[in-house]
């Protein structure tokens, strides 16, 4: 799961009202390498929660991303952009769970692949 | 050289998820016949709902290649070997997509919303007693429930809400599926249609219809009056002729 993935998703419990972003817990963590496309990347750029982001990132090692949300001029910057790529695209969480931030539920990560299945009293 | 599509023989298989077959096919179908359009719509996030082995997703990320280097994917499935299996298909043709094991697309709905350029969905969609749908264990490959709607009428809001102003979505239907009240009911909701492939096969009428947003089509209770039709509701009037033409063809068998 890329950190792009982890920014779209949110905890789908029933009544769960601040269910992003989802906390992760981290045992296995992978790279693996992506071509460098700043269009997306800038396009992104406006839809990412910075915050989100920032504070995933670092969880997963990598902490090269400003807390704050940088200046458009910076965004423009390729030494701003390869981070952000890297951060958005090539850092996997290949084994760990996703955390409810209101409920503590934890979503499995097995191969990559969250589980957000919910039980049936959740939906 | 033609375009690329998944091999059969490097598709991964498991007991308890659903084969490639003549509907897969014919979705991919329908994404090769419209690989030029597709190329030029530019799409950016690309979404599958219900990726069963992986054979659409990875052909649609090979049918794109590296023309769409904008081109990212997600893929969903209820069943979780269904994800594991998706994931070793990709992997074997060295492509990639963000992979959720989730109820439709539970969990992306909120963040996602509006941003996905590319749908493409091949739903269970055999009619079914309901209590088949969604059950563990094969048969939610294909259970639709009465109609075989159940799980279409639901996929189909969740797509209206994460398709982006340019998305589109390729979608497959049973001619029991009643395609074209569907397509009367997304025109409500401000879609075109538009039928891409139309195959029929010793046991089943298969039908992909791609949907987009029109803008010259009013949004419910908007009705345009009188006699005069517009060029939506033009389009309408063929696809009907199509779909029942298709129909009475079948009847006819
Ligand atoms: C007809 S199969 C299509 C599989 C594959 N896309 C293909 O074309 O070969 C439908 C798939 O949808 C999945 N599915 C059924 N209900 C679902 C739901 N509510 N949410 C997500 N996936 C679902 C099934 O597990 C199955 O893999």
């Amino acid at each position: 799961m890329r950190l792009l993935t982890h920014n779209m998703l949110a905890s789908n419990i029933k009544g769960v009202t601040n269910g992003f972003p989802l906390r992760i817990e981290p045992e296995k963590i992978i790279e693996k390498p992506v071509d460098f496309n700043p269009d997306f990347l800038k396009n992104m750029f406006s839809k990412i929660d910075w915050k989100a982001l920032a504070d995933a990132s670092k969880i997963m090692g990598y902490a090269e991303l400003p807390d704050e949300v940088p200046e458009q001029t910076v965004v423009e910057s390729d030494e701003f952009l390869r981070k952000f790529h890297h951060a958005l695209l090539e850092v996997h969480l290949e084994e760990g769970a996703l955390v409810c931030p209101e409920t503590g539920r934890r979503f499995p990560v097995n191969k990559g692949i969250p589980n957000m299945l919910l039980h049936e009293d959740e939906v | 050289m033609p375009p690329r599509i998944a091999q059969i023989r490097l598709v991964s298989s498991h007991p308890q998820v659903y084969a490639p077959c003549d509907d897969s096919f014919a979705l991919v179908d329908a994404l090769l016949a419209d690989r030029t359009k597709l190329l030029d719509h530019h799409p950016s996030i690309c979404m599958e709902i219900g990726s069963g082995s992986g054979y659409v997703i990875t052909s649609l990320a090979l049918i794109l290649g590296s023309e769409s280097k904008n081109a990212h994917y997600f893929a969903t499935d209820l069943n979780p070997h269904a994800t594991e299996v998706t994931r070793q298909t990709l992997e074997a043709h060295g492509v990639h997509a963000e992979l959720l094991t989730t109820n439709i697309a539970s969990g992306l709905e909120k963040r996602l919303s509006g941003m996905v350029d590319l749908m493409v969905i091949n739903p269970p969609y055999v009619p079914t007693p309901e209590d088949e749908v969604g059950s563990s264990g094969l048969s939610s490959a294909w259970a639709g429930g009465e109609n075989g709607r159940s799980v279409i009428d639901k996929i189909l809001p969740v797509a209206d809400n994460l398709l982006s102003e340019k998305g589109w979505l390729y979608m497959l239907f049973l001619a029991d599926n009643d395609p074209l009240q569907i397509c009367l009911q997304m025109r409500d909701k401000g879609f075109g249609a538009k039928i891409i492939v139309q195959r029929s096969t010793e046991e089943e009428t298969l039908h992909v219809i791609k949907f987009w947003r029109d803008p010259d089509i009013q949004i419910e209770g908007n009705e345009a009056v009188s006699g005069g039709k517009t060029a939506p509701q033009r389009g309408f009037d063929f696809l009907r002729s199509q779909i029942s033409r298709l129909s009475f063809r079948e009847t006819r068998q």
